[in-house]
């Protein structure tokens, strides 16, 4: 029971030890914060959403959050190691960009891969072929998909699965941008397709 | 255009055919009730696989995998999505079917998962797997694949009470 005793303490002093050292690196304690953090949150409490980020398309080309100065764009995270809310996420997408006529036009929809271990570009620009060509698959390495993340306050996780393999948590919300650059809330497609309609309508008239 | 013209009319018609395309098997007392999987794209590593399974026995059975030509491995997985986080696990001990119960794999939930499947999987087509139950045994069973997107209506044909998927 005694070495039991040991042990839990330890374990706790352990736990206190990585919580802290986490917590200063992560700015979250007062007096320790980073300059040029990046702020979490606005004077009105909104999540700050559209920080820097720098990725690849399934082409080939670079795409800045500088590219998308007064442009609304939409944005969601997946993989494509994903059976289910990935695809139909980018099927949808693909028919609400065909309802939206030529307003779609003004909306750039973003698909970024929180795996780009295993989606190559060539991976992606075979598979994107299946969506609508206006819908930008982008990937980049370990660190800018890292701040993409960050950009966008997304969580993402690589899980390790047993044999080796692994899956991603991620979040799965698509992400409305206003050609300000503000956060203009979530496309849920499980609601009516009309209200679906509805905000990406919205989101287009902020374009210039 | 044309691309969603032809998606749109492929799911009306296979809407329409539901009926004719619904497709059952029996095994035991497992009814196991059209097996279905979504169009993929081209190079998709995963697809997803559905299905409907009614346990008429009084013993709890339970799906435990499978495998198919069609792909390197069958696995089962459970999905979720919890305050906004997208999450896949593999069922390691498979998905239990008490008696009477109805089992609904369906997209958004647990599923059967194809891994690496030998080429993209065509809407209107259909393939062979190999179901295993942990009592019931192998049963051989063919997917049909429907529109990306598509889900088919749930089948009528059975007294099924909608019992969410239970572990």
């Amino acid at each position: 029971m005694k070495a039991l005793k040991i042990i839990r303490t330890a374990a706790w002093g352990a736990v206190a030890i990585v919580g802290g050292v986490l917590l200063a690196f992560s700015g979250l304690l007062p007096g320790v914060e980073r300059p040029g953090a990046v702020t979490s949150s606005t004077a009105t409490g909104v999540a700050a959403i559209g920080g820097p980020f720098e990725l690849t398309t399934q082409r080939g080309e670079m795409l800045t959050n500088e590219d998308l100065e007064d442009t609304p764009y939409l944005v969601f995270f997946g993989f494509t190691h994903c059976p289910d809310v990935c695809p139909t996420t980018l099927f949808e997408l693909t028919g609400l960009l065909a309802d939206l006529g030529p307003d779609a036009d003004k909306i750039r929809p973003l698909f970024i891969t929180v795996d780009p271990e295993r989606d190559t570009q060539e991976l992606l620009a075979s598979y994107m072929s299946s969506f609508d060509p206006r819908i930008l698959a982008l990937r980049g390495t370990k660190e800018q998909t890292d701040q993409a993340a960050k950009a966008f306050a997304a969580y993402y996780e690589k899980v390790p699965l047993e044999g080796g393999n692994y899956t991603m948590d991620h979040t799965a919300g698509v992400y409305l941008i206003d050609a300000e650059g503000e956060f203009m809330g979530t496309l849920d497609l499980h609601e009516p397709k009309e209200s679906q309609l509805q905000k990406l309508r919205r989101l287009a008239s902020t374009a210039a | 255009m044309k691309l969603v013209k032809t998606l749109t009319l492929g799911l009306i018609l296979t809407a329409a055919a539901q009926g004719v395309l619904a497709h059952d098997y029996k095994a035991g007392p497992l009814a196991i009730d059209h097996p279905w999987a979504r169009a993929t794209p081209p190079g998709a590593p995963v697809a997803g696989g559905y299905l409907t399974i009614t346990n008429t026995g009084t013993e709890p059975d339970r799906l435990l995998g499978g495998s198919s030509d069609a792909a390197e491995a069958v696995e089962m997985h459970e999905s979720t999505i919890t305050d906004g986080v997208a999450r896949m696990r593999p069922a390691e001990d498979g998905i239990a079917i008490a008696p009477g119960e109805t089992l609904r794999l369906q997209p958004g939930a647990a599923h059967i998962m194809f891994v690496d499947p030998a080429k993209p999987l065509k809407d209107g087509e259909r393939f062979p797997a190999t179901l295993t139950f942990e009592k019931a045994g192998d049963v051989a069973v063919e997917f049909a694949i429907v529109p990306m997107g598509a889900t088919p209506e749930a089948p009528q044909n059975h007294e099924g009470h909608r019992v969410p998927v239970s572990q």
